[in-house]
């Protein structure tokens, strides 16, 4: 398997100067999944924000490859294009602007960028009742606007339906669990794992070890303090389980 | 009460410096061109020989004449309204013309006639005027510089008793409805700038719909400023009968000069029992450079009056254009249980200033209005939204609901919300709702890493944010407004 993403020594620190991210390794090949842990401030959300492009970070040291360019020297809104795709954390509610309306906008800048044609409105509409069938979901969500009245579960099943609808290369979803009763979080869980494919990485992040029952990860390591301490196949995690890796930060 | 808000009061979510600063360049106005056309001017100045002038020009009765040199006399005793939030260079009304008109158009006449020159400047405007080239069901009248040059569909509304015409032409042909409400809801003395415009308006439009009548179609007027150093003073009179109904659309735009150019309009609205009116305009007169050299001073007095029980007068604003304007169409609620609306976006980028907003007089009973107020701010721009709502004594039963919203963009812009209350019923329900927010770096970059352009994404938001008051459009008007509204926010980012 091809890596689709290599970080190497990465380095990078907020507005106020503080290094958040103290040297960073990590290597994604397609089709696998990896998961993300570690105590919370440890560093994860900077990481998935650093990765996506978002502004306010400034990198000092350490390299991103994505399918071999420089993920680094691409503008946010590139690497969306691209194949990037971030489930926030804390999905942004943008009034006004209807769900579907801003979902076709996104997903026909993608589809330029990759000299595809633009989807009509019917084909749009074709595709979006595929992917709620596969997720299983209802279409109440679409005719809201982005986000905007959304409960917790709501904003990150819509999360998970964006991801569907632009098929990325690389996803990553931070905490895309945490806020979710179980039903909602069986139900996202599903719908993740609908979308695992030999073409697509996922790195989710999450400080709870139940998602990965759920979603059974190839890999899984252990963010503390700006470092992954620790790495480890599936079984990792049940040992993690155990030992808990708020110890393996302190250790760290 | 009174509630300011500027850029430079922290936020909690204020983009890092850079990000959503450096504000538009002014390459995004596309209607800059002038057109060659030769044309008949008024020599520079003012007195009441200029005003003889225009009314001669334009072979008008006597009584005109007269109505014009009262309101000049008026407007010199005037002084300029110093009420608003605005920093107006002193205007040389001395120095500027006050007719200009295309030498071959000396009145309204057929399309064929109209010269080609000016055919080819409304489609490149994207205002075509030939009819069977126009929007289905959009008939226009066409106002350069100080003449109607033409107006489309009259025939078609004839059949049912409608007039469309330029004011001009009403004069000649209905001087009785024109004698009557020519003044009725706006009189000479109202303001400095309506006394002005008074005494020398140009031309512009006149609409009658009969009692019992809906109006089949969009009406429109489409004003363009060309020459140099003229004002524009044109005057819109719309009058709905019992039973009518009418939507009316308004567009302007202008060449871009390095000088100010005054336009002071009047536009009158009278509503008659059960009568419902429209009315919307989408502004986008030459807004001057990001230096805020040149630009139109648009200052306009826009009145409705709801006369019968049961009418309905509302307005819809999409204002981008212009580099000061001071307009605050409004609305006087005589009827019993008639209502009044004004739903208005402004948006004000580089050094553009906006003081805009209503007035809601309610003087009937039951009558009601709502206010929805879309302020947008960019660059180093002001924008105020001013609204007066006053409940009379006897106006039982009286409600309003207003809503201000304030959207700024960068640091260094500023919006402020000045809501004047004056209720004298005790039973009146005033509402007033008040925000101000900034778009902030995580809207923007939500869409970005879904692949919007930072641009694609500030027009969203925006759009978003203008929603319920581009709801309120015409269907064809809303798409142009929202491509306007991307226009005039370009360079806003980046
Ligand atoms: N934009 C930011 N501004 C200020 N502090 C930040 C910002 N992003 C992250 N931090 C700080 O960096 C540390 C790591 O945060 P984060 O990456 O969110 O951790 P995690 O996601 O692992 O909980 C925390 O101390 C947090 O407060
Ligand atoms: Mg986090």
């Amino acid at each position: 398997m091809s890596k689709l993403l290599e970080i190497r020594g990465l380095r990078a620190r907020i507005a106020n100067g503080r290094e958040v991210l103290k040297g960073i390794d990590l290597d994604v090949a397609a089709g696998e999944v990896h998961a993300i842990m570690g105590p919370n401030g440890a560093g994860k959300s900077t990481l998935s924000s650093v990765l996506a492009g978002k502004p306010g970070y400034e990198v000092t040291e350490g390299t991103v490859r994505y399918l071999g360019r420089d993920l680094l020297a691409m503008p946010a809104d590139e690497r969306a294009r691209e194949g990037v795709f971030l489930a926030f954390q804390y999905p942004v509610e943008i009034p006004g602007v209807n769900n579907m309306y801003f979902l076709r906008a996104a997903l026909n800048a993608g589809r330029r960028q990759r000299g595809q044609a633009e989807l009509d409105a019917q084909q749009f509409l074709k595709a979006v009742r595929d992917r709620l069938k596969l997720l299983d979901i209802g279409d109440d969500l679409l005719r809201r606007a982005v986000n905007v009245g959304f409960s917790g579960g709501e904003k990150k099943r819509n999360e998970i339906f964006q991801m569907a609808m632009l098929e990325p290369k690389l996803a990553i979803l931070d905490e895309t669990d945490s806020g979710l009763d179980i039903d909602a979080l069986r139900a996202v869980s599903d719908g993740v794992n609908r979308l695992r494919d030999p073409a697509r990485a996922i790195v989710m992040i999450t400080h709870y070890q139940r998602l990965l029952d759920y979603i059974v990860p190839d890999r899984v390591h252990v963010l503390a303090d700006g470092r992954i301490v620790a790495s480890g196949d599936k079984t990792f995690a049940a040992e993690l389980e155990r030992t808990g890796y708020a110890y393996l930060g302190d250790a760290a | 009460m009174s509630d300011s808000a500027t850029a430079n009061r922290p936020a909690s979510n204020a983009p890092p410096a850079g990000l959503l600063e450096g504000i538009v360049q002014a390459e995004g106005y596309k209607y800059g061109f002038i057109t060659d056309v030769e044309t008949e001017d008024a020599p520079p100045g003012l007195n009441e020989d200029t005003v003889r002038f225009i009314s001669a020009k334009k072979g008008e009765p006597a009584w005109l004449l007269e109505w014009r040199l009262k309101a000049f006399r008026r407007w010199q005793t005037m002084a300029p309204p110093d009420w608003a939030k605005l920093n107006i260079a002193p205007i040389d009304y001395q120095g500027a013309s006050y007719y200009s008109a295309p030498k071959a158009a000396s009145g309204p006449k057929s399309l064929d006639e109209v010269d080609p020159e000016l055919l080819k400047t409304y489609e490149k405007l994207g205002i075509p005027l030939g009819e069977r080239a126009a929007l289905a069901g959009v008939a226009v009248d066409a106002v350069f510089d100080s003449v109607s040059v033409a107006t489309t569909f009259k025939d078609k509304l004839a059949d049912l008793g409608i007039i469309f015409c330029s004011f001009g032409e009403a004069v000649r042909e209905h001087p009785e409805l024109v004698r009557r409400y020519l003044g009725s809801v706006v009189p000479q003395g109202d303001n400095f700038f309506a006394a002005l415009n008074s005494a020398v308006f140009s031309d512009g439009s006149f609409v009658y719909v009969p009692a019992g009548v809906r109006c089949p179609m969009e009406l429109s007027t489409y004003f363009r400023i060309n020459a140099a150093k003229t004002g524009q003073f044109e005057r819109t009179l719309l009058v709905a009968d019992r039973g009518a109904y009418v939507s009316y659309l308004e567009g302007c735009t202008a060449p871009q000069r390095d000088e100010n150019q005054l336009h002071a309009a009047v536009v009158e609205l009278v509503a008659l029992e059960d009568a419902e009116i429209k009315y919307a305009t989408v502004q986008n007169w030459y807004p001057g450079d990001e230096n805020g050299k040149g630009g139109i001073y648009n200052f306009v007095t826009k009145r409705g009056a709801c006369r019968g029980a049961r009418s309905k007068i509302s307005w819809a604003q999409v204002e981008t254009g212009s580099a000061i304007t001071w307009k605050y169409p409004s609305c006087l609620l005589e009827g019993e249980g008639s209502t009044g609306a004004f739903y208005s976006v402004a948006i004000t980028n580089n050094r553009q200033q906006a003081d805009t907003g209503t007035k809601m007089i309610h003087i009937g009973r039951d009558t009601s209005s709502t206010v929805i107020s879309k302020g947008i701010s960019a660059g180093r721009a002001q924008n105020t939204y001013r609204g007066q709502v006053k409940v009379l004594s006897n106006a039982d039963g009286a409600r309003n609901y207003t809503q201000c919203d304030s959207l700024l963009i960068g640091k260094r812009c500023g919006a402020h919300t000045v809501p004047y209350i004056d209720v004298r019923h005790p039973g009146a329900k005033v509402e007033h709702e008040a925000t101000t927010s900034k778009i902030s770096e995580d809207q923007m970059f939500y869409c970005q890493q879904r692949g919007l352009t930072a641009e694609d994404a500030l027009s969203l938001i925006v759009n978003g944010f203008c929603k319920e008051v581009l709801n309120e459009l015409p269907m064809e008007f809303a798409v142009e407004a929202q491509k306007l509204l991307a226009v005039s926010l370009e360079g806003s980012v980046g």
